[in-house]
């Protein structure tokens, strides 16, 4: 028996989804859910957009309004959903090669014009759905199918990314501190502004075999070894930080959101009808 | 009538009355000559009536733009030129496949890669019909005139909502920029077509589905309360991705007919002295402007030549040409290109008369001298 919250908020008869077993998308796309529904939104106006990979077949599992875009344009589909109809509250659900390789033009230019949507990256450092090339967010020098003798090129830290690009909401969580990430998914869904939550997520089956990187489990558990909250890490010596991410909110802020700036030139203009 | 506004103006600027006149009320793109000044005027009077402008960060994101606006509701529209032309083929695809409707206008200029940026073409005419991977319907005009501009946009936009497809306005950099004199009709006399919704609260809709009697899916908007999905991918009756072949066949089949069913409803085409013609000039666009001219001085000279204008590009005006291969002795098709639609023209003549190219891609136009010199030299 499913529980409540699958029951409210996904397509039941689309489910069991295509994702491997030990994946870990299906615990960022349930506190997707966890953190709409706790926020109480009226599921009509929730619009989940994706783009093309592992990750964005979650818009098709999940009981909204979805678009299932092609790859890398989802927060430009997801752009003009959200200025043709500001009400909507639009989320858009990526991967690290969706929104940061093609679709990088578009994340860049969505943070920097504010627009209010919160977009959630599913990273599992890969391509998972080809099977298992580098993506941007592979660290160097690791492996994937197509850098057989090590990868090298640099990571992209999506979080210093967007944040310099003007995001309002930037925060990093994992598939192992749900609860956590939940909250961040929360927090960025407030945020009136372009927010994003860098999701880091598992790929036994591409990443993690490709890089001996043990079971799902012995992943999940590489999570919490090397995740440092940002918090704690102001405390931390440099040497501590060694071979560890950060996670936690890293900006919270309020700047002019696109579409009320843009609905404040038709209350100006707009001639009297 | 007397109360119509009369103005001068250029071919873009026709496109955006006309947009404008048949309902747009979000224009998303990416500035790229010779189509900027739809792009301006856009900024500049679409706010006056509460619609949306957005300049894009590039083509691609322009065209995914509005796709996302026509599914939420608004009548949307793009412009551009060959270079962006290209780049918006990948997201083309997807509205024909998700079935948005939507109006992409292309000011053609002369190419390939950046070319000539400020000289007129009609390089792209093949590329609207197959720039997007996969089979796919297409519906594309091509105005000749100033006043034509406006009216085709209208059409455009009504095409689109009718056959929930995009549509391609093929304009030419002669035709977008070349000022004219236009009657702007009052909007009780222009006709609008908009998009057949489902009834509210309809428990059994289902975001593909035909109806009975109708001719593409009813469209609902997001935010009206129908949880639909919508995918790029092959889709069930519900707009659930599938790898069904059946499904599959079923719904790539239905796309097409779209346009192949009602080719009578789409098609548009303009004939001049065609009644004791045997030999035909066929042109489209701009060309047709200097092929008119050519037919005329002609004529003058007692030579049977007349002029078949297509309006519609695509789909081609098949049992048009078809009928008239029968009765004339020669085609003669003069394009600013070196030879794209003349193959569709010797597809459907099919050896029944001959069919002569006059193409040039230089980024000059096409004189009614060089068209007159081609009829006297194949008489």
């Amino acid at each position: 028996m499913s529980s409540q919250l699958i029951q409210n908020n996904f397509r039941m008869d689309r489910l069991p989804h295509i994702w491997c077993p030990g994946c870990g998308h299906g615990i960022v796309m349930r506190s997707l859910a966890q953190a709409i529904e706790n926020q109480g939104y009226d599921k009509k106006k929730v619009c989940v957009v994706s783009g093309i990979g592992c990750s964005s077949r979650a818009s098709g599992y999940m009981d909204f309004n979805t678009l299932h875009t092609t790859h890398g344009r989802a927060l430009a589909f997801a752009t003009g959903v959200k200025l043709a109809n500001p009400e909507l509250k639009v989320i858009v659900v990526t991967g690290d090669g969706d929104c940061s390789a093609i679709g990088g033009n578009h994340l860049i230019h969505t943070a920097r014009r504010n627009i209010d949507i919160t977009t959630i990256v599913f990273n599992n450092n890969i391509y998972g759905m080809t099977g298992g090339q580098y993506s941007p967010t592979t660290p160097t020098s690791e492996y994937g199918t197509t850098a057989p003798f090590g990868n090298i090129d640099k990571a992209f830290d999506i979080c210093k990314l967007v944040d310099a690009a003007g995001a309002t909401y930037v925060a990093r969580g994992t598939v192992y501190h749900t609860v956590q990430l939940i909250k961040l998914i929360e927090n960025a869904l407030i945020n009136n502004g372009f927010s994003l939550v860098d999701a880091i997520s598992t790929c036994p089956t591409y990443y993690g075999r490709k890089n001996k990187k043990g079971s799902a489990v012995n992943m999940l558990n590489s999570l919490k070894e090397n995740a440092v909250d940002i918090k704690a890490a102001e405390k931390l010596p440099k040497e501590k930080l060694e071979g560890k991410f950060l996670i936690g909110e890293f900006k919270n802020t309020n700047e002019p959101e696109y579409t009320e700036e843009y609905m404040k030139i038709i209350k100006k203009y707009q001639k009297e009808r | 009538m007397s109360d119509r506004k009369v103005k001068l103006m250029q071919g873009n600027e026709a496109c955006v009355e006309g947009a404008l006149a048949a309902g747009m009320k979000f224009y998303a793109g990416y500035p790229i000559t010779p189509s900027t000044e739809v792009a301006e005027l856009c900024a500049q009077k679409l706010p006056l009536i509460g619609g949306k402008f957005i300049q894009m960060e590039d083509e691609i994101a322009g065209m995914a733009a509005i796709i996302g606006s026509s599914l939420a509701g608004l009548k949307s529209m793009t412009a551009t030129s060959g270079p962006g032309f290209s780049l918006k083929q990948e997201n083309i695809g997807y509205a024909a496949l998700a079935e948005v409707p939507c109006v992409i206008v292309d000011v053609q200029r002369a190419g390939p890669s950046t070319g000539l940026p400020t000289a007129p073409s009609q390089g792209d005419i093949m590329q609207a019909k197959w720039g997007t991977h996969g089979d796919h319907p297409v519906i594309a005009l091509s105005p000749s005139s100033v006043k034509e501009t406006f009216d085709l946009t209208v059409k455009c936009f009504n095409l689109a909502e009718k056959y929930r497809t995009p549509v391609l306005l093929m304009l030419d950099e002669v035709v977008g920029h070349m000022r004219e004199k236009i009657e702007i009709p009052n909007p009780d006399e222009i006709e609008i077509y908009n998009r057949i919704k489902p009834q509210e609260g309809d428990d059994s809709y289902k975001a593909y589905r035909v109806e009975e009697k109708e001719i593409v899916p009813r469209m609902a908007a997001f935010g009206e309360g129908f949880h639909f999905h919508v995918t790029g991918l092959m889709h069930d009756e519900f707009g659930f991705p599938t790898n069904d072949t059946d499904t599959s066949d079923k719904l790539i089949r239905r796309i097409m007919a779209k346009v192949s069913d009602n080719v009578d409803d789409i098609v548009i085409y303009e004939e001049k002295y065609m009644a004791d013609a045997e030999y035909v000039v066929l042109a489209y666009g701009g060309t047709a402007r200097s092929a008119i001219s050519a037919v005329k001085k002609a004529r003058e000279m007692g030579i049977k030549v007349g002029l078949f204008r297509a309006v519609t590009i695509w789909p081609f005006p098949e049992k048009q040409i078809r009928e008239l291969a029968g009765k004339v002795k020669k085609f003669i098709v003069p394009e600013m290109n070196l030879g794209q639609y003349v193959l569709e023209v010797e597809r459907v003549v099919a050896g029944r008369a001959e069919v002569i190219s006059l193409g040039k891609a230089n980024g000059e136009v096409i004189t009614p001298d060089e068209i007159l010199s081609k009829i006297k030299e194949v008489l």
